[in-house]
């Protein structure tokens, strides 16, 4: 049964994206219904399987590894497959109003949404490098097509600019790939360990560096984002919420499986884990900083993104301290409840847009009469953001507080409390900027307003108050998701 | 290792730096799209070259990758030129502005 469902969760859409394409009213509804709405159901049943055998592989077609390539699933593929499901469902029901499936543009931007749900869904379930690979590019041409589907000069120098460096990233890491078998004569993420061990030294380094170094450019992180705020920001709202809470972190996702999973626990990977926490920390102040100085309301939620990412890798140095499983569970509750907030964030920001004509802040005034329920929205993400209580947020960063703390790595401590100040200060120059009520000459902003769709503004409201309330149900969850990587860093 | 599997290594080490120079160098996207095109070959050549097996039959895992890679680079080629030409209509330019310039640009166009 749950071999049935994670298949089911990578060939539904991919199967939903096919139908997509055929002519006719009737094959678009099927192809976007049959691809989205059973996942959550697949995603019970696999959860349930989690919870009660432990993390599992699929071994496709009967193959066993090495020759064969497998599927696994463990508490942290079941929790961004969730993400996947949520965020991206309602997401989805976002987009059906702007893009309704028997419209021209419908047709453009259903297809290419399925195979994106089906290619995240495979990327966060392959087990084989090579595999995710190819995931990885799935993604890639099919959410920078997502991005250019506006049309706009913004949108396709944007899009260009993120498709020349992610081509360049998927070579690097393929690179990367071709080193690895060359070496360990596998491409099996959980087999790769003892072979590395063994291997010579140099070619280790090499791999590793070039598969890492792929994957912080796809991951848009410190220094390497800078296609990330234009690409984010020109998107159309629903593709820039998806692409901020899901697309980047396949990338993080794939960091944290090749580094806590795969790498032998050494002093060199320990010192390549601090730098890649020093990038992190980088993004986080960099990203807040540039996030205050924007002047449009998307691109202050992308710089958020690039800031938000920092906070991910900052758990990594404390992989092999005894406050592993603490910095884990706050890692982990980051991915969640930014992933919430910030396609709220950016669904609210799609829907001001709409109704105001503009996202300048200077165009923000008056806000909460124009667009309450999308401002409301707004803030209580900000509130997970910035990791005020009790949201998810709050709990995240109070984790990695409580595991930098213990571990002793007073820097980390510096930074994490650095990164939520100056997520206070963007998150409040937003809420100041449309508290505004100067300029008395505009004749009446409120008449101005264009009507948003009930359902838009639920789906955004619907994603905040999720975030909020994931500092509520975290106590299921953190015992869901376990102490990370079994056995991979050995902890005194 | 024999002399001409050392060729190979080195032909696909010669193309796939310079399809990285000319990628940081050209301005161009379509000299940009060719010189990825070339890196990928000078991947594609390492993969082959090192499943060679000097002693036994060749090992199928890497031809099999090469088979996959090529799909891949063939449609991202496609779709990169597709994007180009969209370009091209909107802002008569082959060229997308310094890097530099679009990220410490703060305001939009």
């Amino acid at each position: 049964m749950t071999n049935e469902a994670l298949i089911g969760l990578i060939f539904l859409p991919l199967l939903g994206a096919c139908a997509t394409v055929l002519p006719g009213r009737f094959a678009t509804y099927l192809g976007i219904l049959s691809g989205l709405a059973p996942l959550p159901l697949l995603l019970v049943a696999v959860t349930l399987s989690v919870a009660q055998n432990g993390p599992g592989f699929l071994e496709l077609g009967g193959w066993a590894a090495p020759l064969g390539i497998r599927l696994f699933v463990d508490p942290l593929a079941v929790l961004m497959l969730w993400m996947v499901a949520i965020i991206g469902g309602l997401a989805a029901i976002h987009a059906w109003c702007d893009f309704p499936p028997a419209s021209p543009s419908g047709q453009r931007f259903w297809p290419l949404w399925l195979l994106l749900t089906s290619a995240m869904n495979a990327l966060f379930l392959s087990a084989d490098l090579f595999n995710l690979y190819v995931c990885l590019e799935l993604i890639t041409l099919t959410a920078i097509p997502l991005i250019a589907l506006t049309g706009s000069k913004t949108a396709v120098r944007a899009a260009m600019r993120y498709l020349l460096l992610a081509l360049l990233a998927s070579l690097l890491y393929l690179l990367g790939v071709a080193l690895l078998y060359n070496a360990t004569g596998t491409l099996d993420l959980y087999l790769m360990r003892d072979a590395l061990a063994a291997a010579p030294p140099a070619a280790v380094v090499a791999t590793l560096a070039l598969i890492s170094l792929g994957l912080l450019l796809k991951g848009a992180v410190f220094p390497l984002h800078v296609w990330l705020p234009k690409a984010h920001a020109s998107a159309p709202g629903p593709v820039s919420a998806v692409l901020s809470a899901l697309v980047v972190k396949t990338a993080i996702y794939l960091l944290y499986r090749v580094w806590l999973w795969s790498v032998p626990a050494t002093v060199a990977a320990e010192q390549a884990l601090t730098l890649l926490a020093i990038l992190g920390a980088g993004a986080l102040l960099y990203g807040g900083v540039l996030a205050l100085l924007q002047q449009r309301l998307k691109l202050v939620i992308a710089y958020s993104t690039v800031a938000q990412l920092g906070y991910l890798l900052l758990i990594l140095p404390m992989a092999s301290s005894g406050a592993w499983p603490v910095a884990w569970q706050g890692g982990t509750y980051q991915l969640l409840s930014h992933g919430l907030a910030k396609a709220a964030m950016f669904l609210a920001a799609a829907n001001i847009l709409h109704a105001l004509g503009s996202d300048r802040l200077s165009d923000l005034q008056r806000l909460d009469q124009r667009q309450p329920l999308s401002l409301f929205a707004l803030a209580v993400a900000g509130v997970s953001i910035m990791g005020l209580p009790p949201s998810g947020g709050f709990l995240a960063k109070w984790l990695l507080l409580d595991a930098a703390f213990r571990s002793g790595q007073w820097w980390l401590l510096a930074v994490l409390v650095a990164g939520s100040l100056l997520a206070a200060a963007y998150v409040f120059r937003i809420l100041a900027a449309s508290l505004r009520r100067d300029d008395p000459t505009e004749a009446d902003p409120v008449a101005d307003t264009k009507a948003i769709p009930n359902v838009q503004t639920a789906c955004a409201v619907l994603l905040a108050l999720l975030a909020l309330a994931a500092g509520f149900a975290a106590a299921p969850m953190i015992e869901f998701i376990g102490p990370g990587a079994p056995g991979a860093w050995s902890r005194p | 290792m024999n002399p001409s599997a050392l060729i190979y290594l080195l032909t696909a080490a010669i193309v796939f730096g310079i399809g990285l120079h000319g990628l940081l160098q050209s301005r161009q996207i379509l000299r940009q799209l060719l010189c990825i095109n070339l890196m990928g070959g000078g991947i594609f050549l390492l993969l082959i070259t090192l499943g060679g097996g000097a002693d036994g039959p060749p090992d199928p895992v890497p031809q099999a990758m090469v088979l996959t890679g090529i799909v891949i680079a063939v449609s991202a080629t496609a779709f990169a030129l597709a994007l180009l030409l969209r370009w091209h209509e909107l802002g008569d330019s082959t060229e997308l502005d310094a890097v530099a310039n679009a990220d410490a640009n703060t305001h939009d166009e």
